[in-house]
């Protein structure tokens, strides 16, 4: 049977405050194990929480960038559950009444724009560290977490396939960025992702039993366990068997899902209103100072772009995914005033260069200045679009521009037309036979001819010139 | 007559004239602890050394010129559930019995403040879960007016400590009844103040929504006093009000003129004591002859009002105690097995029965398919409760009520059965569900010479209307004038 998957993923992004949810602690890691703690953060007797106004702006600002309902009164409530790196035995979180609702996020899906809804956005802190010793089987826990503002953004079952649910996680990432609210570094467990899936027969209306699978640490994993789920969902129901209900793991060396709990066995979390806070209110006014704050968003810029620059929805998106991306080819073509040719270079060589370092933009080592320096010599025929590969290697390497590149290394483009004859006339005497090929309607040498004159010229010769005179001469 | 025996604006007066020191009144009060604590066993710690090094630094203070503070150099006790930075804080538990706190509760900060002199941390029933003090995880204190009774609880010790003299003043915490319930048994003046009045901050939470900290004290001036230093915003705590405090003292008139009391009929139930009723009626008349005007009112819901407390408090307190795990602080089982074991063995060994008898019905309340039954359903029933009190407060600014159905019971005669020992606080509970202030004041005494509490209800934040009328109607008799004997 064919199946279609219902996907939707809840995503826990750590805030970038400065200090944690509920205390004064610095939000620092790294540092010795439960070093940035205090009594509210490690759940001393009587101590009391204090909602961190600049988590509550954050929210806010995620909220109306991701086109939510900011709820003008939302409250806290207590997730109770007994574990070591949860000193309170419950976490504080959202539960009835969340800041945001209702909002989406578009993702490019086959080239077309596609929503997908977020259900809500909540506040909730983080848990600490348990760290088990190999050895003598003793666990420590370390609280240097554990407070540390997070924000749950659950969508709707709105995804459809891996691809979507990958795209959907690098839109948010990037919107997260673009406002500043989150670094949403997955390797850091900044942002971390759990899949709810389920299958069901292609043209169905109805919901199969979903799995939900936890905590997976990266883009491709993500995409790589609901490819995974999918599969082994469709045979079961194949098989004739039934989905179970539970929470399942992703072991990323052998790529498959595996079974953590069942639904019988899971949490009762006993939520109940957190009485320790105030309800979080946030007024009309505030909501209006911080739409203020908020930038251009990825999409409206990806907009922009295929209006403004003429470029395909891909590129758009490839480029409106960090500000400094879209800044630096707004820059190259402010410069250069060849949008396309720009894309083409960021998204080929620039990006090449920079993954294999594993470098972002804000380190690489050619501004866009020198990118559009570059372009405009090649529109100059200063150099051709060959050379100047080598040219930008070199640019990226040394840092230096264009021009010097090419003094330096002498990679000027030959357009010389006396030049340029005095080599072909070599390359026809030295392949006389191909030559008189040639000229009995062996055509097809016409591409060996310009290769060796080519090669000649250390690839300098003006290729359009090459052609022309080639013909020339093949023909006298 | 002793030091010990005097009022904090008594000996207050002294100090300001050179009369006496705080050495000598903090020397007063723990001889007079030597020798009567055999007896009545208020404290779970006397923190003697403290004193007299409080003490020294507060005549200093005096020595210096600085009289301004009326809590300068008086020995306060303060329950053994507010944390007192590097004193052991028990809350009467097994599991917290190692338990250091490196920090100060709020309230203790401020009494430091004022220059007031820690005596001592009372005894109290267990996370203050009690109505006698009979559930402390390490003994019983004893009423001191008749040692084989109960002095009420859940602040037993600070009460009794009051009673007999062990400290000046003490605070109390009250939850459904802790402070009232222990000041009517032992004849002192306890006041529970408006939810959100005085920061929770430090306070070892039992029902965090109903929890609050107030003074008991030897009569109603010393109540004021303590308001005027503990009262007020805090930012540590979200639930305190950011309203300010007024000076409490401005309230002690010795009139009623102006002020109407009203009289819940549900609160003048059978099976009462009939002299406890006697005493309340004629304390009523004593405030109308004082200029009250006297009218009844009704408080309809007030049969829901145990129920829903019992929902709603034990919900709470099953998530509250729910760090006390053994993995970070307190105590935790012998070598257990693994994780589970701990947990499991930690809390059985460490909590008492009344305890875990709360957790569990907490626990049960919030499961899920119970929820909309019990939590939500008393969170409805809470409201009703509250506007109950709204709807009165439109016709009278004070209502007036016995604070408990019988004076103080005998050790062990409620313990064996939960539910009527739960009684005794049924006409306190409505009040912290109601999140308004009460006071308890002694009115009478039973033929037995055990104090009777007259309570004393006001609208939220007008703890001033309740005070004026404590004040007065003290001031027309002499009950609070009378010691037990020791």
């Amino acid at each position: 049977m064919k199946y279609e998957a219902v996907i939707g993923l809840e995503v826990h992004a750590q805030l970038q405050t400065n200090t944690k949810i509920f205390c004064g602690c610095e939000t620092r890691f790294g540092e010795d194990a439960n070093t940035r703690t205090c009594p509210v953060c490690i759940g001393m007797p009587g101590v009391l929480p204090v909602l961190n106004r600049k988590a509550v702006e954050y929210i806010v600002k995620t909220g109306l960038a991701t086109h939510c309902t900011i709820n003008p009164s939302s409250r806290f409530a207590r997730k109770n559950y007994f574990y070591p790196d949860l000193p309170k035995g419950y976490q504080i979180s959202q539960y009835e009444l969340p800041v945001c609702e209702h909002g989406y996020v578009e993702i490019v899906a086959d080239g077309k724009v596609k929503r997908v809804g977020l259900t809500r956005i909540h506040l909730e802190e983080d848990a600490g560290k348990n760290l088990h010793q190999a050895e003598g089987g003793a666990s420590l826990v370390d609280l240097n977490r554990a407070g540390t503002p997070l924000m749950e953004i659950v969508s709707e079952p709105d995804i459809r396939t891996p691809e979507e649910a990958s795209e959907y996680l690098k839109k948010l990432r990037s919107i997260l960025r673009y406002i500043e609210v989150s670094d949403a570094d997955m390797e850091k467990g900044n942002f971390r992702c759990d899949a709810n899936v389920s299958i069901r027969p292609t043209g169905s209306t109805e919901f199969g039993t979903r799995a939900e699978i936890k905590n997976v640490n990266s883009f491709k994993f993500v995409q790589k366990a609901i490819e995974y789920e999918i599969k082994r969902q469709a045979q079961i129901l194949d098989e004739g068997g039934r989905v179970v209900q539970e929470t399942r793991l992703f072991d990323s060396s052998k790529g498959v899902t595996f079974s953590m709990r069942s639904k019988e066995e899971a949490h009762d979390y006993r939520y109940f209103p957190e009485p320790d806070l105030v309800p979080v209110v946030v007024s009309r006014e505030t909501v209006e100072q911080i739409a203020k704050t908020i930038p251009e968003l990825p999409d409206a810029k990806r907009t922009r772009f295929v209006q403004d620059y003429g470029l395909p929805e891909y590129d758009a998106d490839m480029l409106t995914q960090s500000r400094a991306l879209a800044a630096y080819f707004e820059e190259a073509t402010k410069r250069s005033n060849q949008p396309k040719v720009v894309s083409n270079w960021m998204m080929g060589e620039l990006m090449r260069l920079m993954n294999a370092e594993g470098k972002e933009i804000e380190d690489c080592p050619i501004m866009p200045e020198r990118l559009a320096g570059m372009i405009k010599m090649i529109g100059e025929g200063v150099i051709s679009t060959k050379i100047a590969k080598t040219v930008f290697e070199e640019m990226y390497k040394s840092g230096k521009d264009a021009e010097t590149v090419v003094k330096e290394q002498g990679l000027v483009q030959v357009s010389d037309t006396g030049a340029i004859e005095s080599i072909i006339d070599e390359v026809i005497k030295a392949n006389p036979a191909q030559a008189s090929d040639y000229k009995a309607g062996k055509e097809k040498l016409f591409g060996f001819f310009v290769g060796q004159v080519m090669k000649a010229s250390k690839g300098k010769a003006n290729p359009d010139m090459v052609n022309q005179l080639l013909k020339k001469k093949l023909s006298e | 007559m002793e030091l010990y025996q005097r009022t904090i604006h008594e000996l207050h007066n002294m100090l300001k004239k050179g009369e006496t020191t705080s050495v000598a009144i903090t020397d007063s009060v723990l001889k007079r602890i030597d020798a009567v604590e055999g007896k009545v066993k208020s404290y779970i710690t006397v923190t003697a050394d403290i004193a007299r090094a409080q003490a020294e630094a507060a005549d200093k203070r005096i020595k210096a010129g600085d009289t301004s503070s009326p809590l300068l150099g008086i020995p306060i006790a303060i329950k053994d559930n507010m944390c007192t930075e590097g004193i052991a804080t028990t809350c009467a538990s097994k599991i917290l019995g190692n338990f250091v706190p490196p920090y100060n509760a709020t309230v203790v900060a401020k009494l430091k403040q004022a220059g007031s002199v820690l005596c001592g941390k009372p005894n109290m029933d267990e996370f203050a879960m009690g109505s006698s003090t009979e559930n402390s995880g390490y003994f019983i204190t004893r009423n001191p007016w008749d040692l084989d009774r109960i002095p009420g609880g859940s602040s037993g010790g600070s009460a009794a400590a009051v009673a007999a003299d062990e400290c000046i003043g003490s605070l109390g915490s009250d939850t459904g009844g802790s402070i009232r319930q222990p000041a009517a048994c032992c004849g002192v003046v306890g006041l529970k103040p408006t939810y959100g009045r005085v920061s929770r901050f430090g306070l070892v939470a039992f029902a965090s929504s109903l929890d609050q900290i107030g003074p008991l004290t030897k009569d109603v001036t010393d109540t004021a006093l303590l308001m005027n230093v503990i009262a007020g915003h805090d930012p540590k705590d979200s639930t305190s009000a950011d309203i300010p405090a007024p000076d409490f003292t401005k309230a002690l008139k010795k009139d009623m003129k102006g002020l109407r009391v009203g009289l819940p009929k549900e609160y003048f139930i059978e099976g009462m004591d009939p002299q406890v009723d006697k005493a309340v009626r004629e304390a009523v008349r004593t405030l109308e002859a004082l200029g009250a005007k006297v009218s009844d009112v009704s408080l309809p819901h007030t049969k829901y009002a145990v129920a829903t407390y019992y929902i709603l408090a034990t919900s709470e307190a099953s998530s509250n105690l729910a760090r006390y795990d053994g993995v970070k602080y307190g105590y935790r089982a012998a070598s257990p097995k693994d994780l589970l074991d701990m947990y499991m063995r930690s809390r059985d060994e460490g909590f008492g029965p009344e305890v875990k008898r709360r957790i569990m019905l907490g626990t049960y309340a919030l499961s899920a398919g119970y929820y909309e039954a019990y939590y939500k359903k008393g969170q409805q029933a809470r409201t009703l409760i509250k506007r109950d009190f709204d709807e009165a407060f439109k016709t009278v600014d004070l209502i007036a009520t016995p604070t408990a159905p019988t004076a103080a019971f005998k050790i062990g005669e409620k313990s064996a059965d939960p539910l009527q020992m739960y009684l005794s606080d049924i006409f306190t509970i409505s009040v912290n569900l109601a999140g308004i202030p009460g006071i308890s004041l002694p009115c009478g005494f039973t033929a037995e010479n055990l104090p009777i509490g007259l309570q004393v209800l006001g609208r939220n934040f007008d703890e001033e209307s309740i005070i004026h009328a404590a004040y007065a109607y003290e001031q027309a008799t002499e009950w609070h004038t009378r010691k037990p004997t020791l």
